[in-house]
């Protein structure tokens, strides 16, 4: 079953002419920067889930905080939609458009408005870079730690709609724990202040609640984000192995010596091959697996535990250690894993990126899983992991222009998130759900789990104006996606109510 | 400087047992008869928020170790699970839980300890409470007993629930079970005492904060800088030669954790506040106040006053700070009526709405964190 919205499973919208909406935004706010020709839309109608494009029914680009709070009156009097976008780089369709609504593109508000180095704190606008932000900071030798692989272009305000990610994780945190305060606009175009410059603020956690909640709760106008000492040094050790379980294995060893790498990350063979004839990072071609290891902090320590890590991993059966002489070519060891994605692209016409996370035991289990769905479909898949928080990303290799591929991509893509769940783990680690994995959110969560999801929602916008169909299915749509599994001539969900 | 990598004896015997159901079923109940509940783990913290009315609900009874998987750096323990069973088993593992949550009395638990949120000398440097809630069963308002969450280090579907709970003081539901992201015990520790005053303590902490130290507690009191150091053998002891200073017991960390600090005894007739302000505050011109009433932890984020200022005041000296005050002397002790800093207008409306959503009879702690939640 495909993920377009379909107002039969994913509730009605209004529905409202665009030539009046354009009027009203026009008369309420005349300096504000609207696109509504057809080729002016074009550019905005997908995010970095590319397969899937809607033509939005109006585009916004307000410049000014009053832009943004009279549109969202605006759109809440009118019952129109309105879908929040940064720098559209982001996996899962967070942004992507509806036709019955309005996209807000927040990227015209790009200001740094302060680093204060001594607080450790730097205020920014949502459409400012993620590593702008470090960039910033970097004089004072100080830096902002999450870091997604798409940090050269992410927008931080969509950073924490999907409370992304990244390489250094499992030490330094997800975007929630490195968030202070959020300046939001609810849906009424009313003004809110989430968290703090202090350390808590009075009152329920609502800035845990609103980092990941994919824009459907308020729109983030201003982001306070701690800043963190850069480590005096980090080494990166490569280990080889022959086994992948073998690799696996040795990462629970590294977390059981008692060691929190920077960063520890594991790609297959035909990652590895990939990244290496792409990058030609110095990658062992014949191995089955290998392990990346970075261990930072302060420089005798990091000494230390290299040499720790290194036993480990001996102790573990790799094949062939070898730790970056420097940092030209630590980044060169990194350049092929960060590299990954688009490495793994040239291999193929079109690939799919999957983002389930698992208890890292779990993963021998789960990659023969991901073999056999390969095997079995046809489809190549390459796998690179976040081994050190249990993050995968299988990549499955297809070809849209061959008939029926796509859909079949998307059933292994499927099928592997339904193995994560059943593994303990979940659909999405960093990547958030958006609309690409609505129909998986059915396999992770029981109905009556999605019903609270849905009271949240409604507390913060009962009329379903902020980027609805996103995140949360509905359960008419967990029924219908469940009768697509019937298993032993029975319904899931039998409680629910058919469309 | 200590090496804390010993080997631990066996772990203690702990005792299990699964009440969920019973805990469900007084819930069903008590949302049958719209008749509020007033929550307890081990009733250690009571004094902290506004007094409730309403029948007990006692999760002590529900307490044991779900799942432990240290290699995982992952634990699932129920509620009613003692913070002194649950620290022991990770000790055993040589993990901790690195906010360090105060222990207001040896009944203390780990469902308390979540549900207020509160944490530790650690806290600036390592997160909150909440930053190491990775997932929790929550029993809803018509007795359910649902997940939100789970076991694994990243997880972005849905709405972040486990999260919301923590803090929340039970007045959303009930945390039944939660699992935490846990930490190895650092490889070496070291703590000290530099004599300051304490404008140049800021200064210092200030200056220190810049750099990638193994700092993970500073507080000042009494004209010293206490400083603990934490990490690997090497840099602790570096740092150590740089800082110099006098040695300090380990066990001041402890007793300033769990408000046991000579400090914390007997406030006569003053209450006990706390500030939180962000990080490089200034010293707060409080009138009225000595500096012997007032401790800085947190490097300063955090401080403790004992004062008999009106709430107003204070609160709108720490507002003009950008921060927020809290009292902990209960209401019925000579504390202030509110004990929480009163919400904007709109951000009380959303709590409302949250309130009325996912509590509609208002049945779980009512008026523990404002009179109207």
């Amino acid at each position: 079953m495909n993920i377009h919205f379909d107002e039969r499973l994913d509730g009605e919208l209004t529905v409202i002419d665009k030539a009046e909406v354009l009027a009203d935004l026009q008369h309420a706010s005349p300096d504000l920067t609207l696109l509504h020709r057809e080729e002016d839309l074009h550019p905005f109608e997908c995010d970095g889930l590319a397969a899937y494009r809607v033509l939005p029914m109006l585009v916004a680009m307000p410049e000014t905080f009053e832009q943004v709070q009279t549109l969202l009156k605006r759109c809440h009097h009118l019952g129109v939609p309105v879908v929040t976008r940064g720098a559209g780089t982001g996996l899962s369709g967070g942004a992507l458009p509806l036709e019955k609504g309005v996209l807000l593109v927040m990227s015209r508000f790009s200001k740094i408005l302060s680093v204060d180095p001594d607080a450790r704190l730097a205020r920014v606008q949502p459409g400012v870079r993620n590593l702008a932000i470090s960039e910033a900071a970097a004089p004072y030798g100080l830096y902002y730690a999450p870091d997604p692989s798409s940090q050269i272009a992410c927008s931080i305000g969509g950073n924490v709609a999907e409370n992304a990610g990244g390489v250094h994780c499992l030490k330094y945190g997800l975007t929630v724990h490195n968030v202070m305060r959020l300046d939001i606009l609810t849906i009424e175009g009313e003004p809110m202040t989430l968290g703090s410059e202090a350390l808590d603020a009075p009152g329920l956690d609502l800035l845990a609640l609103m980092n990941g909640s994919e824009g459907m709760l308020g729109v983030v106008t201003e982001i306070t984000v701690k800043l963190l000492p850069k480590p005096e040094t980090a080494k990166v050790l490569m280990a080889s192995f022959d086994d992948i379980e073998k690799a696996g294995r040795a990462v629970g060893d590294i977390i059981a010596a008692g060691i929190i790498p920077g960063g520890l990350e594991m790609m297959d063979n035909l990652a590895i091959r990939a990244a290496e004839d792409f990058i030609r990072a110095g990658y062992p071609v014949d191995a089955e697996a290998i392990l990346l290891c970075e261990l930072d902090g302060v420089e005798a320590d990091v000494d230390d535990d290299c040499a720790t890590v290194r036993r480990v991993l001996e102790a573990a059966g790799a094949t062939d250690i070898q730790q970056a002489r420097d940092d030209a070519e630590r980044a060169k060891f990194w350049a092929g894993r960060k590299n990954a994605f688009p490495a793994v692209g040239r291999m193929s016409p079109d690939y799919y990126c999957m983002d389930g996370t698992i208890p890292r035991r779990e993963l021998p289990r789960v990659l023969k899983g991901i073999a056999a769905l390969s095997e079995e479909s046809g489809l190549r898949v390459a796998n690179v992991f976040h081994a050190g928080d249990g993050n995968m990303h299988p990549l499955i290799l297809f070809d849209a222009n061959q008939e029926g591929e796509l859909e079949l991509a998307e059933d292994v893509g499927g099928k592997i998130l339904e193995l994560c769940v059943a593994a303990g783990g979940s659909i999405t680690g960093e990547h958030g759900v958006g609309r690409e994995k609505i129909n998986q959110m059915c396999s992770q969560f029981k109905p009556d789990e999605l019903t609270i999801f849905h009271a949240l929602k409604a507390a913060f916008d009962p009329k379903r104006l902020l980027n609805p169909g996103k995140n949360i299915p509905t359960l008419a749509r967990c029924a219908e996606f469940g009768a697509m599994h019937v298993h032993n001539n029975e319904l899931p969900h039998p409680e629910l109510p058919r469309f | 400087m200590t090496n804390t990598n010993q080997p631990l004896p066996q772990a203690p015997a702990m005792t299990e047992q699964d009440n969920a159901e019973t805990l469900c079923e007084q819930v069903r109940q008590a949302y049958r008869e719209r008749s509020p509940l007033r929550i307890v783990g081990g009733d250690t913290r009571a004094f902290y928020g506004r007094a409730v009315e309403g029948r007990t609900l006692s999760t002590s009874e529900h307490r044991g170790i779900v799942h432990y998987d240290p290699v995982e750096l992952v634990i699932s323990v129920r509620a009613g699970t003692r913070l002194s069973d649950l620290e022991a088993a990770l000790a055993h593992h040589n993990q901790m839980l690195p906010f360090e949550p105060p222990r207001f009395g040896e009944a203390s638990t780990i469902g308390g300890a979540v549900a207020t949120g509160l944490s530790g000398p650690r806290r600036p440097w390592a997160g909150a409470a909440r930053d190491f809630v990775l997932g929790t069963r929550v029993i809803t308002q018509e007795g359910k007993l649902l997940r939100f969450g789970g076991e694994v280090m990243k997880n972005v579907a849905g709405y972040d629930l486990s999260r919301l709970m923590a803090g929340a003081q039970g007045t959303l539901g009930i945390l039944s079970e939660i699992s935490f992201k846990v930490l190895p015990r650092p490889n070496a520790t070291h703590s000290l005492r530099l004599t300051m005053p304490i404008d140049e303590a800021l200064k210092k902490l200030a200056e220190l904060g810049r750099k990638p130290l193994p700092i993970t507690a500073a507080a000042w009191h009494d004209g010293g800088l206490h400083l603990r150091l934490e990490g690997g053998q090497s840099s602790v002891k570096a740092t150590h030669e740089r800082l110099g200073g006098d040695h300090l017991e380990a066990s001041f960390w402890q007793e300033l954790r769990d408000h046991s600090l000579s400090f914390f005894q007997g406030t006569g007739d003053k209450a006990l506040w706390r500030l939180s302000l962000p990080p490089n505050s200034g010293i707060l011109a409080l009138p009225g106040i000595q500096e012997n009433e007032v401790l800085y932890d947190w490097a300063g984020s955090q401080r403790w006053v004992k004062t008999s200022l009106d709430a107003e005041t204070l609160r709108r000296l720490c507002q003009e700070a950008g921060g927020h005050a809290t009292c902990y002397t209960a209401h019925q002790d000579g504390g202030a009526s509110e004990p929480f800093t009163p919400l904007n207008p709109v951000v009380a409306k959303y709590h409302r709405n949250l309130k009325r959503e996912l509590d509609t009879y208002a049945i779980f702690n009512p008026g523990r964190l404002y009179a109207e939640l």
